[in-house]
C-alpha cells in the first residue's frame, strides 16, 4: 500500500473540510432526532394500548355482547362480541360496494378517458374526495338516506358512509397500480387482434392485480377504522345481528362510546376494544404486504 | 451469411405439408365467424391463392400508397409508396426517429393507439384497403401479426398460456388449444427448448426464448403478414442468429417487414431493403443493391457510416 506512497497533500485536497464534516454530523442528528420524536408517540399507543387493553381480554370478552348496563360494571358490562362481527358486516358491505366501483372507475380512467377534460375532472373530485373528513361522508348519508327517507338508522347506512370514504383511496391506488402496466403488454396484446375489453380483463388485471388487491386492503383498512361516518348512520346496539336493515354495532362506536362512560370497568372495555381493533387492522395492512410483495410489477 | 446447418434441421422438423395442413385448417375455422379474411381479402386474390397440395402457401402482399403519418400535427410520414412482396423479407433502415417503426405500425393499425397519432392514405393488403371504414381493425391486426423490440411475454401467464393468448383472446369458441400451441412453437424453433416446462412462467425463459415466445405467440393467430420492429435490439449475438435463421425459415409461409438498425443484419435477412430518411422513402430494391450499389447518393452515405 505505501509502496506508491502519495505525494503530500495529494488526499487532503480530496478530503472534505472540517466545517463540512460538522454541518453532515449536525444535519445527520437532526434527522435522527426527528426521527425518534416521531417514534414515541407511536411507542406510547403501542405501549398504553396493551396495558391497558390486555387486562379486560379474556374469552368471554370476545364471545359475549354488551349488556348495556354501564353503572355496575364487573362481569356485568359484556364484551364486544357485536361490535366485532357489526364492524366486520360493515366493513364487508362497503367494500363490496367501493371495490368493484373503484377498480372500474380506475379502469376507466387509465384506459379510456386518460387526458380527456372528463377524466381530468374525475381525477381531481376524486382527490377532493380523499380529503374530505369522513364525518361529512355521515352527515350526507345521514341527511340523505336517515333524515330523507323519514326511517332511522341501519347498518347497510353505515355500509355506504365507508363505501364513500373507500371509493377515492379505491380509484386513486388502482389507477397507479394500471398505470404501472407497461404499455408494450397492452400492445402486444392489441397486435394479436384482441378487442380492448379482452386485452383489459385477461392481460392489464391480472398483471395488476397483486398492487390492486394491496389498494382495496388498505380501504377496507382505513374504514375499519372510522367512527364518524357511522356514528349516526349505523348508530350503536348491544345484541349481536346480521340484519344490516337494523341498528348495527361496532368497534369504533363502541370505543366513542364506552370511552364517555363513568365506570371504570367500561372504560377498561373501550381500552380492550381499541387494542382489538387496532390488532385487526395491523393484521390486514400486513396481509396488504404480503400481497404486495407478490406484485409483478415492482 | 445465415448458417445453412440449424436452419435445415428446423426444416427437418417441419414437415414439408405443414402450411397448406394449417391453412386447409384455418380457412373453415375463419369461414363461419366471418370477420378475419372476407372483409380484407378480395373475392378474385383469394381465387388466385394456389392449391391445398401445391408448394408453400402464398402470403400476401402489402402496399403502401401515399401514407403519411402525424403525431397531432408533426408530420412523421411524409407520404410513403412502398411495395412488400409476398413471401419476401422486407428491412427498412435508416437513422434513429426517421419514420420506420411509424411506418410498420401504420400497417396492422397500431399507430392510431397511440394518442393524438393518425395515418391518412392506403394500406392495401392484398389489394383491400386496411383504413378502409368497413374493415375491423381486430381482424387487421389478426391478419398482420407484430413482434416487438423488446420481448414482452405476458407476465401473468405460463410458456402455453402466453402462445394460447393470442387464441385465447381472440376467439370464444372453445378450440384445440395444445396442438395450435405446439405448431406455433415448433414454427418459431423453441419447441424442444421449452416442452418440458410449458406450464413455467414465459417470463422465466432468457430474452432469446422471450422474443421466440412471441413470435410463437404472433404464429399462432395464423397471421399472413408478420410485422418486426428491431427484434433483435435486446438479445445477444447468439440469439440474434437464431431469429435471424427463423425469419428465413417463416417467409415460405408468410410476408415478413423488419425493421432494423443493424446493416449487416438486413444484409443478412432481407430480400428486398429500404432506406428511410426524415419520413420520407429514399430508395427501395433488392438488399444486395441497395448495399453495393445504391442509387441515392444519400443511401450511400448511410450505408457506408458516413452518418447514422
Amino acid at each position: 500500500m505505501s509502496a506508491t506512497a502519495p505525494p503530500a497533500g495529494a488526499l487532503a485536497r480530496l478530503a472534505p473540510s472540517a466545517a463540512r464534516r460538522r454541518r453532515d454530523m449536525l444535519a445527520r442528528r437532526i434527522v435522527m432526532a426527528a426521527t425518534i420524536v416521531a417514534l414515541i408517540p407511536l411507542a406510547l399507543i403501542i405501549y398504553y394500548l396493551l396495558r391497558k387493553g390486555l387486562g379486560s381480554w379474556s374469552p368471554s370478552f370476545f364471545t359475549s355482547d354488551p349488556t348495556g348496563n354501564t353503572f355496575f360494571g364487573g362481569s356485568k358490562i359484556g364484551g364486544i362480541k357485536s361490535a366485532i362481527l357489526g364492524t366486520i358486516e360493515m366493513v364487508g358491505l362497503a367494500a363490496a360496494i367501493a371495490i368493484p366501483i373503484g377498480v372500474g372507475v380506475a379502469v376507466w380512467l387509465v384506459e379510456y378517458g386518460r387526458d380527456s377534460w372528463f377524466a381530468h375532472a374525475v381525477r381531481f373530485f376524486t382527490d377532493v374526495m380523499t380529503g374530505v373528513p369522513s364525518i361529512v361522508f355521515g352527515l350526507f348519508v345521514y341527511i340523505v338516506l336517515v333524515v330523507g327517507t323519514g326511517s332511522t338508522y341501519a347498518g347497510y347506512k353505515g355500509s355506504i358512509a365507508l363505501s364513500l370514504l373507500m371509493l377515492p383511496i379505491v380509484i386513486r391506488s388502482g389507477e397507479v397500480v394500471l398505470l404501472l402496466v407497461p404499455d408494450s403488454l397492452r400492445e402486444s396484446a392489441l397486435a394479436l387482434g384482441a378487442p380492448r375489453w379482452r386485452v383489459i380483463g385477461s392481460v392489464v388485471l391480472p398483471t395488476a392485480l397483486p398492487g390492486m388487491l394491496t389498494g382495496m386492503l388498505l380501504a377496507v383498512a382505513r374504514a375499519a377504522g372510522e367512527t364518524a361516518p357511522l356514528l349516526f348512520t349505523a348508530a350503536a346496539a348491544n345484541a349481536t345481528t346480521i340484519n344490516l336493515g337494523g341498528f348495527m354495532n361496532s368497534l369504533p362506536v363502541q370505543i366513542y362510546n364506552d370511552i364517555t362512560k363513568p365506570t371504570n370497568a367500561v372504560v377498561e372495555r373501550a381500552w380492550g376494544a381499541a387494542l382489538t381493533l387496532v390488532l385487526l387492522i395491523l393484521v390486514l395492512n400486513m396481509v396488504a404486504r404480503l400481497v404486495s410483495r407478490r406484485n409483478r410489477l415492482a | 451469411m445465415t448458417n445453412p446447418e440449424p436452419r435445415s434441421k428446423v426444416a427437418e422438423m417441419d414437415p414439408e405439408g405443414r402450411p397448406e395442413v394449417h391453412r386447409s385448417e384455418a380457412a373453415p375455422a375463419n369461414a363461419p365467424a366471418g370477420g378475419l379474411r372476407q372483409p380484407i381479402v378480395p373475392e378474385a386474390a383469394r381465387a388466385a391463392e394456389p392449391e391445398p397440395d401445391g408448394g408453400p402457401a402464398a402470403a400476401p402482399a402489402v402496399q403502401l400508397d401515399g401514407l403519411r403519418a402525424y403525431y397531432g400535427d408533426s408530420m412523421q410520414l411524409k407520404g410513403i409508396d412502398l411495395e412488400f412482396r409476398a413471401n419476401e423479407v422486407t428491412a427498412i433502415i435508416g437513422p434513429s426517429g426517421c419514420g420506420k417503426s411509424t411506418l410498420i405500425r401504420c400497417i396492422n393499425r397500431m399507430h392510431e393507439e397511440i394518442p393524438g397519432a393518425r395515418a391518412e392514405g392506403r394500406v392495401l393488403l392484398e389489394g383491400a384497403d386496411v383504413y378502409d371504414s368497413s374493415v375491423d381493425v381486430v381482424a387487421v391486426r389478426r391478419a398482420i401479426g407484430m413482434v416487438f423490440q423488446k420481448p414482452n411475454p405476458f407476465p401473468t401467464m405460463s410458456v402455453f398460456d402466453n402462445v394460447a393468448a393470442g387464441l385465447r383472446l381472440t376467439s370464444r369458441r372453445r378450440q384445440k388449444l395444445d396442438e395450435k400451441v405446439e405448431r406455433a412453437l415448433r414454427g418459431a424453433g423453441l419447441w424442444d427448448e421449452v416442452k418440458d416446462r410449458l406450464g413455467e412462467p414465459g417470463l422465466g425463459l432468457s430474452g432469446g426464448q422471450q422474443q421466440r415466445l412471441c413470435i410463437a405467440r404472433s404464429l399462432a393467430v395464423d397471421p399472413e403478414v408478420i410485422l418486426m420492429d428491431e427484434p433483435c435490439s435486446a438479445l445477444d449475438p447468439i440469439a440474434t442468429l437464431k431469429i435471424e435463421e427463423l425469419i428465413s425459415e417463416l417467409k415460405e409461409r408468410v410476408t415478413i417487414v423488419i425493421v432494423t438498425h443493424n446493416m449487416q443484419q438486413a444484409a443478412r435477412v432481407a430480400d428486398r431493403t429500404a432506406f428511410m430518411l426524415s419520413g420520407e422513402l429514399v430508395e427501395v430494391g433488392p438488399t444486395q443493391t441497395i448495399f453495393t450499389k445504391p442509387g441515392d447518393p444519400r443511401t450511400e452515405d448511410y450505408v457506408t457510416g458516413k452518418f447514422g
